[in-house]
């Protein structure tokens, strides 16, 4: 209870959360909103129409409601970002369990791996694994995801490591407790925080990135209601018509700040030492 | 120090040649048939034929591998199926524009981030720091790609301030090549027109690139200042009747800028990647542009090359920055 009254007194980080929180809304009723019409088929009679009360965004150039279109976006947006934590979670979780609660071999193994993928940045790398798997947007998940791996096992890595030179794991090692009992049952929860944490900023980086790939064509492809891909296809209309590259950037903007703020938030709540600092 | 300098260098030999494996394992042993990837997409059976016995994939993995590391060594990357260059020429002649790029984006993020995070620490929790901690974290949350078509459509298409893209006018003659950075060389060809010109193609993409790393530069600035700000060494500078600016400006800043310094190198992944969009944007020439050119043409070896010299001149950067911050805080050298 109290750290909820904590959290509800950090302004930012709650406006965040009903940032996420209303994207998340967004996602689920915009199917029941946005008519497949206006999302995908549109009328080129009414191609780049300024925003109005009937087009709220406006039109793009094949006449769809720009409007319809981003709130369409936010499912895919949110998808695409939940698959890629959560696949880079799956690998790097273990991974950094594993690594950092034995000494062998095979933990030192994974460290190096995980110093590879880090010795490039993150985008690079996964241009050029999407690059190898085929074009598309599940290439471009699955690139992101094997890139991201990294960044939460080294999270996990040293806070397994913190964990496992604590007395209370020494102590159950002495009574007999097996070792996967002790990872999944002691050792995890002490990590999770951290990795929470790294989980939600990383929905706001991700979501960043994929619109960078829509937006070069690696990622989403038409008709699909991509943010990156939208601003990508309305580039040639401008200056004349700026909403049609002006929305959809700010609801990226709109989505990864309140992912950020929230995971700002989040980890001062977490982490003692840097709540000293603010 | 030489001894620090070594051992940092000798740091990155593994994950270098970790590197080395990742590419050629992309390259090689991940496609189905490599012969036909590297013979691209529109290859006859002939063709893809006469690349595996060329490129050797009838030869056992570590043969190819040892292959492959000769020709890493010499230089040879291979030839680029779109420019019909060696990918080796072609990212050689193009990583000067975005040496020059990243630099000024840098050099502004810091001269911009670190006044700021100073302010925001010295009145933590004040209206300033607040707005700042917003302003970071949108600056952090905003799409370069989309930053920088926003900065287009209002200061060159409608208030025509500034050039559209390029990185120097059509028509304007380019100063003889001695550093390929335009700036310099405008200077020591002593062309001021030039050098204006350049100036002037530079801001937006410096401008956008520089964005995410003013937020991160301000962002651990602010944590490092609040930190230093409550040691014991303010507390008697205080009592000795400094003046209050002197102290903050020169002692805890320079206290504090000092630790943060190895932040700068991790910042210039962060830069590389969003110049992948961003040159691509202002048909800026530099490799970030051209890894898009490759990767939509499937020009598969110039996108693995491009991916092994930016880790190469990633892990030259993290040294770099490394030895300066040993030189500047000597306790970092001795403790490793």
């Amino acid at each position: 209870m109290l750290i909820l009254i904590k959290f509800l007194r950090d302004v930012p980080a709650v406006l965040g959360a009903v940032i996420v929180l209303s994207v998340a809304a967004l996602a689920v009723v915009a199917p029941l909103v946005a008519s497949p019409e206006a999302v995908f088929d549109g009328n080129l009679l009414e191609r780049l129409q300024p925003p109005s009360s009937v087009h709220l965004f406006g039109t793009d150039n094949l006449g769809r409601d720009i409007c319809a279109r981003v709130m369409v976006g936010s499912r895919g947006a949110l998808l695409v970002a939940l698959s890629v934590v959560v696949l880079a979670v799956a690998i790097g979780v273990p991974a950094g369990l594993y690594a950092g609660y034995t000494t062998s071999w095979g933990s030192e193994l994974v460290m190096r791996i995980t110093d590879v993928f880090l010795a490039v940045p993150q985008l690079i790398l996964a241009l050029a694994i999407a690059q190898l798997i085929g074009k598309g947007l599940e290439s471009a998940m699955v690139a992101l995801g094997l890139t991201y791996w990294p960044f939460f096992c080294r999270t996990v890595y040293a806070e397994t490591r913190r964990v496992r030179s604590t007395l209370f794991v020494d102590a159950l090692e002495g009574i007999g407790a097996s070792r996967s009992r002790i990872l999944m049952v002691h050792v995890l929860p002490n990590v999770a925080s951290p990795v929470i944490v790294r989980a939600t900023i990383g929905m706001g980086f991700t979501i960043l990135t994929t619109a960078v790939l829509g937006f070069l064509g690696i990622g989403a492809t038409p008709p699909m209601p991509d943010w990156g891909l939208a601003i990508a296809e309305s580039r040639e209309y401008l200056p004349d018509s700026w909403w049609a590259v002006t929305f959809p950037g700010l609801a990226i903007l709109a989505t990864v700040l309140g992912f950020n703020l929230l995971g700002d938030g989040l980890r001062d709540l977490v982490d003692p030492r840097l709540r000293r600092s603010r | 120090m030489g001894r620090f300098i070594l051992r940092r260098m000798l740091f990155v030999v593994p994950s270098l040649l970790g590197l080395l494996v990742l590419t050629f394992v992309m390259l090689r042993v991940l496609p189905n048939d490599p012969s036909a990837a590297l013979a691209g997409e529109n290859a006859t059976p002939a063709q893809i034929a006469a690349v595996r016995t060329a490129y050797g994939f009838d030869q056992p993995i570590w043969k190819q591998f040892a292959v492959y590391l000769k020709q890493v060594v010499h230089a040879d990357l291979g030839t680029s199926i779109v420019t019909g260059r060696p990918v080796v020429a072609d990212i050689a002649l193009r990583l000067p524009a975005t040496i020059e790029l990243t630099f000024c984006a840098l050099l502004f993020a810091s001269a911009m981030g670190i006044p700021i995070g100073t302010l925001a620490a010295v009145w933590h929790n004040s209206v300033f720091d607040h707005a700042m901690r917003i302003v970071t974290v949108g600056g952090l949350a905003i799409a370069a790609f989309w930053f920088a078509i926003i900065l287009q459509l209002v200061f060159s298409m409608s208030l025509d301030w500034l050039p559209l893209r390029g990185r120097i006018s059509v028509g304007m003659p380019e100063p003889a090549p001695v550093t390929r950075l335009l700036l310099v060389d405008s200077l020591l060809a002593g062309r001021l027109g030039v050098f204006r010109d350049a100036l002037l193609h530079l801001v937006m993409p410096a401008l956008t690139l520089s964005l995410g790393g003013l937020a991160s530069i301000a962002r651990f600035t602010r944590a490092g200042v609040l930190d230093t700000l409550q040691k014991d060494f303010v507390g008697y500078a205080e009592a000795a009747g400094y003046r209050r600016s002197r102290i903050i400006w020169v002692y805890v800043l320079r206290n504090s800028v000092v630790a943060a310094t190895t932040q700068i190198g991790l910042l210039f992944g962060a830069l590389i990647s969003s110049a992948v969009a961003v040159e691509s944007i202002f048909d800026w020439p530099g490799i970030g542009s051209y890894a898009v050119k490759a990767i939509l043409t499937s020009d598969y070896k110039a996108i693995l090359a491009v991916t092994l010299v930016v880790g190469v001149i990633y892990a030259i950067v993290n040294i770099v920055v490394d030895i300066v911050h040993a030189l500047l805080d000597p306790r970092v050298a001795e403790s490793l």
